[in-house]
């Protein structure tokens, strides 16, 4: 699937990045645990969380994530947006629940990190 | 013989520019056209030690050394040392406070984690004086 078609199934609002709109990515993983991101298969995968402090996007950079979804209408800070707009990687706010946010995902085709669905 | 050689300073508690000095590894290594593979997990293991510096440690750096075959990494502190090495590097056990946790750490992963991605690894503390840790990755390493 590509960002755009992610961001239309979680009517979601583009805060960075939206010259990816293009971006393939296959694969996703919901969490609240840095370590769950460092140490998992997360190389370009979609990261739904709902932790918006500036390590999120840290974390997301060294672990090579290919974009994060903000669930529950959270916004990250400017200083977020500006870090991630500098190192391209996209940034999408949700209306849903990581709950609702991870089964439209997975009901389209979307894995896991590990490729499981 | 580093070909090249460059030191970064890490702040305690620093969280807010906890992971620049890991970045700005990552981004030199990219320039310099290693592999990716290699790359993310230099990139992670030096974020790691770099977060458990700010997190648990004092002042201190990150040193990163480019040779022909390999890249080394060596983070040190002046923190408080960590009493038994053996428990600290068992997977899930921490001790870092309320307010990392509430930043999505303190799952007790980033030792296991750095072992796991490094080809070599060592770590030596002494209490009250700080603490080293060493790893070692071999730019012909087949480990993804
Ligand atoms: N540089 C350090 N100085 C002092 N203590 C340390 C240092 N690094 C690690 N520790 C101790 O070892 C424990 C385990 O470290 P580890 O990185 O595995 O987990 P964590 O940092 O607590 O959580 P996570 O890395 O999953 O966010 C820490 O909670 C801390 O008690
Ligand atoms: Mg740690």
């Amino acid at each position: 699937m590509i960002l755009k078609e992610i961001i239309e199934l979680l009517d979601g609002d583009i805060l960075a990045g939206k010259e990816h709109l293009d971006k393939q990515l296959d694969k996703s993983g919901a969490s609240d645990l840095m370590s769950d991101i460092l140490a998992g298969l997360s190389e370009n995968c979609v990261l739904l969380t709902g932790l918006t402090s500036v390590q999120t996007i840290r974390t997301a950079i060294i672990a090579g994530v290919g974009a994060i979804v903000f669930v529950r209408g959270k916004t990250p800070s400017d200083e977020i947006i500006k870090i991630a707009e500098q190192n391209g990687i996209p940034l999408i706010s949700t209306p849903f629940s990581m709950f609702v946010s991870c089964g439209r995902l997975h009901a389209r085709g979307i894995t896991g990190l590990d490729g499981s669905r | 013989m580093a070909v090249l050689k460059k030191e970064f300073h890490i702040h305690k508690n620093d969280f807010f520019r906890a992971g620049e000095a890991s970045i700005s590894i990552k981004n030199l290594l990219k320039a310099l056209g290693i592999r990716p593979q290699i790359i993310r997990r230099v990139a992670i293991c030096g974020y790691e030690g770099e977060m458990n510096v700010v997190m648990h440690g004092g002042d201190g750096k990150i040193i990163v050394e480019i040779c022909p075959e390999s890249i080394l990494l060596l983070i040190t502190d002046n923190g408080s040392g960590i009493p038994d090495i053996p428990l600290a590097m068992t997977k899930g056990y921490s001790t870092a406070t309320e307010k990392y946790r509430e930043m999505g750490f303190g799952a007790g992963m980033g030792l296991p984690n750095m072992k796991k991605n490094a080809d070599s690894f060592a770590i030596d503390s002494v209490v009250g004086e700080g603490t080293n840790v060493r790893m070692g990755f071999s730019l012909t390493s087949k480990k993804e």
